[in-house]
């Protein structure tokens, strides 16, 4: 039945606005309407024609409220389901579904935070965990510094390795004008960093940048409509084991094990399809825990994997080509970040860190601390 | 309605796990159904869905599961330990280990439970830290 999804929408147009440092003291929606008209002239479309709008915020408690107000727009769906950071991600199949089943015609997901010009650390609604809150741990950064505690107990992962995923993702950066940190730096640089909840230092972790994103999707019988090469949604899945870091069953394996077997199954791929891949990596770990359980090398091989630059340009397997959360941007929820990315490269329009020939793009979704794992799978026209 | 409700109300879950401890006993629901310990309480057993649960003392006993030294500066009262420790009866949580120097806690190594007090917004509450079994520095 899920594979009915299968090709079923295709993303038309795909935007973003004010990422780094947003100008002139933007609002959060400010900078998400900037990135939705970006997205909608893409497509050739009016914010008029948005029925279906699916979003999510670290501002507005009600977003789908918020942000239909503000564009001045009275959809015939909306949802706002919110699982961190990987919503915008699973957005993904959520308007899939709804444009298939016809509740709405023009999906728009989209986000935006001001975070860096407003309250200059990370914005968040997350509550507190009330059998966390006597010891302190930083959030989210200690709840990933034990998972990635655990990755080198078990798996003698090193933090030379972490290092690596860091200064991979400096170099994409590097070959995108849009991204916010491009200075060089070293294995050297990120290990003699300010160390904030050991293992993790300073540029273990993303950054807290504003900006914002905006992707329009339509049903896949409309593609020739529009100018852009149509990128399909060929497999998408959503999968979580635990909301707080102690009730993961396993610190060193995520519920993306699930959210990608489901996904490829829906697609009707696997990793050694994948031309390009975009990984949320609020944290260096992160990408080494996806590159495990999303079938790219074996559990506990993933520091190994990522070294000698086999994920930095001109390495093997091309990952977060943007520069991802490390490096590009990370306003407080990056997910709708890397959907993007994996569009522009399945278009060809990445410029000088294009991968060629790409046809399938894999963009995987984090939230919480590895609490939501979102999967999918996109491809262009030669895919169907 | 109104006589059940006015009925002296039975703990909820947390304030009974906050209970014992205030009596100086540490003590975990432990499901009837598939006998597995459960931590944080709740009315249902997350590993099988049962729903008669019983508070059984527990040994206090446990291990390192993983573990971070947060960098407070200095000023601020200085670095400080975070440790998910699990239980020998199975069930994980989070705490400090105190016994040994706060950069020296080392996953694997044994801990053994005590009750503390810590100062809260509304008073008083109960928690649990652990102990360094094992000197510093030892792996089991």
């Amino acid at each position: 039945m899920a594979n009915n999804l299968r090709g079923s929408a295709a993303i038309v147009g795909v935007g973003h606005s004010g990422m780094g440092e947003a100008a002139g003291g933007r609002h959060a929606l400010d900078i998400l309407g900037e990135s939705a008209l970006v997205a909608l002239a893409e497509a050739g479309l009016s914010v008029r024609d948005v029925d279906g709008l699916f979003t999510g915020s670290s501002f507005h408690f009600m977003p789908t409220l918020s942000t239909a107000e503000y564009l001045g727009i009275q959809p015939s769906y909306f949802d706002g389901s919110m699982i961190g950071g990987a919503s915008f991600v699973n957005y993904l199949s959520s308007a899939a579904l709804a444009l298939e089943a016809g509740l709405c015609n023009v999906a728009l997901i989209c986000y935006g935070s001001n975070q860096r010009t407003s309250v200059g650390g990370l914005a968040t609604m997350s509550e507190q965990q009330p059998y966390e809150v006597p010891y302190a741990p930083r959030y989210p950064i200690s709840s990933y510094a034990l998972a990635t505690a655990r990755h080198m107990y078990e798996y003698g992962t090193t933090r030379e390795q972490l290092a690596e995923v860091a200064v991979a993702a400096r170099r994409w950066a590097q070959l995108n004008p849009d991204a916010f940190a491009r200075d060089d730096t070293s294995i050297a640089e990120v290990l003699q960093s300010r160390m904030v909840s050991d293992p993790l230092t300073v540029r273990d972790c993303c950054l807290v940048t504003d900006g914002g994103g905006a992707i329009v999707m339509v049903r896949a019988e409309r593609v020739a409509e529009f100018e852009k090469p149509p990128v399909y949604l060929l497999g998408g899945s959503s999968a979580t084991r635990h909301r707080q870091i102690t009730s993961m069953p396993d610190l060193t394996e995520t519920a993306a094990v699930e959210s990608g077997k489901r996904a490829y199954a829906m697609a009707g791929v696997g990793p050694a399809d994948v031309d390009v891949l975009g990984l949320y990596d609020a944290f260096t770990i992160n990408p080494i825990l996806f590159l495990e359980d999303l079938g790219f090398c074996k559990k506990g091989e993933g520091g190994a994997f990522v070294a000698d630059g086999r994920i930095a340009p001109g390495g093997e397997l091309p990952v977060n080509t943007n520069g991802g959360g490390l490096s590009c941007c990370h306003p407080g929820m990056y997910g709708i970040f890397p959907v993007i990315e994996v569009v522009r490269q399945l278009r060809g329009e990445a410029g000088e860190r294009q991968i060629s020939g790409a046809d399938v793009g894999l963009a995987h979704g984090n939230g919480g601390v590895l609490s939501a794992q979102v999967t999918a799978i996109l491809g262009t026209a030669a895919t169907l | 309605m109104l006589t059940a409700m006015n009925a002296a109300p039975d703990r909820g879950p947390d304030l009974q796990f906050q209970h014992y401890l205030s009596e100086g006993e540490f003590r975990l629901q432990q499901c009837d159904a598939c006998h597995q310990y459960i931590f944080y309480p709740r009315v249902l057993c997350p590993h099988c869905g049962g729903t008669e649960l019983t508070w059984n003392r527990v040994s206090g006993d446990g291990v390192v599961y993983s573990s971070t030294l947060v960098r407070r500066r200095d000023e601020k009262g200085g670095p400080y330990n975070v440790a998910i420790v699990e239980l020998a009866e199975g069930p994980r949580m989070m705490s400090r280990v105190e016994g040994v120097a706060a950069d020296q806690v080392t996953i694997g190594s044994a801990v053994s439970a005590r009750i503390a007090t810590q100062d809260q917004n509304q008073g008083e509450r109960h928690i649990l830290l652990f102990d360094a079994v094992t000197p510093a520095g030892g792996k089991s």
